[in-house]
């Protein structure tokens, strides 16, 4: 397949409709429009529906509804709207429904602004939404990653019927980079819980589970321990001789790649452990780590620490976690190894 | 004599308290389907409330939406199973307050769905709380004086809001009388034609709550007759797309 040079947003988009999409409901929110305004053309084109939803409740309800038909559907939305999908993720996780969302993160709390942020990850890897459930959350560094990712999202949000979301960002989301496209996949809507009518069969409800199955604090908690087992994904970058390890997703990632590249023509034994997955986090990941490293570094776009907290559980605390934090302002990856000497330097 | 013959999707007594309209509507709405031969592929978005006593006894495809949504949902199951016969089936807390927005837009786009939305005026599941619907003076456990519209705003007439849409079919009929039930019967049977023609249909139902109402039976059915009824008149308001001002 030649390789395009597309946008983040449109080139997610485009990688849905190939993983077999055919239904999106959603609502305009920068920085991830462009979502919307793809689809709005293409899903039609490729035989799905596209609406453009009169609220980010209506549309991820839209989503359920078509999910619960058995197509492949998603949403997407970005801070204050990835707020209001909550609701509905915990509903589609509660019925164990697939279905796929992405979150193009911007900074802030509140209105906040457009602008890129890593500020959603408790948000996307905590639940969200009221209840026990988790979503598998894939944190792609490249618009490539995007692409692949959210055909794995589609084929692991239906192995597990559990809702799958991508996390992505204003950085990725609207950057331009070459992408090679997958086939096109068409996906079998007619699963046997699929609703559409009993047709001469018994007549299926879709609600939350609990009220069909026999001990369900078990079986619920066995579904998400398997997932944390099995669906761990991560990139390690040089993090077995590594003094210092930088810990980093999405577009921070990239950040920090640049500064092991420095640190390690300067001498300096940088490493990085990437999570693709935040949720399950990588806790294999940092069986690679170097025994005797000195300390770790989490680097979040982010004004208070979040996936700190997970590095902090995940390396049990054997060496110090510190964190770099950005979000209003982005780091210079100069910037995170000067931090990283000096933290070096605390050590010895 | 005429056999009484129950509908098949009826698999179970109705949950509902004694004197409740829904196990008339519900009856009704399923003699249409099968009448209809759409039992098959019919598929339900309820969401909360006394609606959803309906899962476990009225043996269609269901999906329990959020509070509110179950339009939102049904439009999701419609658009990408055209074929189905989707309705939604809904009280008045639910689809009129929290919900709304998704039944209104529904209409707006002339999705091709059928809501049946029964106005009992008043919450039921949760112990008799003020609705939309509720009348000028109506004691609830929410307006215990009397609900004050200076305080609270008229009871929200849907008929009204939806009728200047461009949609297929609209009517409001009741469970007050025999009488009434036959025609509810034809306007259930006209929402579903329209959708399966192509159109947005919704029918509200006057129904009684006699438990919340704190009345009996035979004064709940003359409360809709009397006063009901004067501030949401019955009849059909769209037909074919077209508006009968009645």
């Amino acid at each position: 397949m030649p390789r395009r040079l597309m946008k983040g947003n449109d080139a997610l988009s485009e990688a849905a409709v190939r993983a077999g999409c055919r239904f999106f409901g959603g609502y305009p929110i920068t920085p991830q429009s462009e979502i919307l305004e793809y689809l709005s053309w293409r899903l039609p084109e490729a035989g799905g529906t596209f609406i453009q939803a009169e609220s980010e409740l209506s549309g991820i309800n839209m989503v359920y509804g078509a999910a619960a038909a058995g197509f492949r559907a998603m949403t997407s939305s970005s801070g204050p709207g990835y707020s209001l999908l909550q609701e509905g993720i915990s509903y589609i996780a509660s019925a164990e429904l697939p279905a796929v969302f992405i979150d193009v993160q911007r900074y802030g709390s509140g209105l906040g602004d457009i602008f890129q942020a890593q500020s959603d990850y408790w948000q996307a890897t905590r639940g969200g939404g009221h209840g026990d459930y988790r979503t598998l959350v894939y944190a792609p560094a490249s618009v490539q990653e995007g692409v692949d990712l959210i055909q794995v999202a589609f084929d692991k949000a239906d192995q597990y019927r559990n809702p799958c979301q991508i996390l992505s960002d204003a950085s990725i989301a609207q950057m331009m980079e070459p992408v090679t496209l997958p086939e096109m996949h068409e996906h079998d809507p007619n699963a046997d819980w699929a609703v559409r009518g009993k047709r001469g069969g018994d007549f299926k409800r879709v609600t939350s589970t609990m009220y069909y199955i026999e001990d369900f604090d078990a079986y619920i908690k066995n579904k998400y321990d398997v997932m944390a087992e099995q669906e761990q994904r991560w990139e390690s970058v040089l993090v077995e001789d590594a003094d210092l390890v930088l810990v980093a997703y999405g577009i921070s990632s990239r950040i920090c790649k640049e500064a092991v590249e420095i640190a390690r023509a300067q001498g300096i034994r940088l490493g990085l452990l990437r999570p693709i997955t935040l949720w399950p986090f990588p806790v294999k990941g940092f069986a690679e780590v170097n025994p005797d490293v000195k300390a770790y570094l989490s680097v979040e776009l982010t004004s208070l620490p979040k996936m700190e907290d997970d590095v902090k559980l995940a390396c049990e605390m054997k060496a110090p976690v510190e964190k770099f934090l950005g979000g209003a302002n982005i780091p210079e990856s100069t910037a995170i190894v000067e931090r990283a000497v000096s933290i070096l330097k605390e050590q010895r | 004599m005429t056999e009484k013959r129950i509908p098949e999707l009826l698999v179970e007594p109705n949950k509902f308290c004694p004197g409740c309209g829904h196990g008339i509507i519900n009856r009704v709405l399923a003699e249409v389907l099968e009448e209809m031969e759409l039992a098959d592929r019919a598929v339900g978005s309820l969401a909360v409330g006394c609606a959803c006593l309906m899962m476990d006894t009225f043996g269609t495809d269901w999906i329990q939406a959020p509070h509110g949504r179950a339009a939102a949902v049904a439009v999701g199951v419609k658009r990408v199973r055209p074929e189905c016969c989707v309705f939604t089936y809904q009280g008045d807390g639910d689809s009129m307050s929290i919900g709304f927005s998704e039944t209104m837009y529904a209409a707006i786009r002339n999705e091709n769905i059928t809501a049946i939305l029964v106005n009992n005026g008043i919450f039921g599941m949760t112990g008799g709380q003020m609705a939309p619907t509720s009348l000028p003076g109506q004691r609830t456990t929410t307006s215990p004086k009397g609900r004050d519209p200076e305080l609270t705003g008229r009871p929200l007439n849907m008929i009204n809001q939806m009728k200047q849409l461009s949609i297929g079919y609209l009517a409001r009929g009741s469970v007050a009388s025999a009488k009434d039930i036959n025609k509810l019967k034809k306007y259930i049977r006209s929402a579903i034609e329209t959708q399966m023609n192509g159109g947005y249909s919704m029918v509200e139902v006057l129904s009684p709550c006699p438990t919340n109402w704190k009345m009996n039976m035979e004064s709940s059915l003359a409360h809709i007759e009397n006063t009901v009824k004067s501030i949401f008149p019955v009849g059909e308001f769209v037909k074919n797309g077209e508006r009968i001002d009645a």
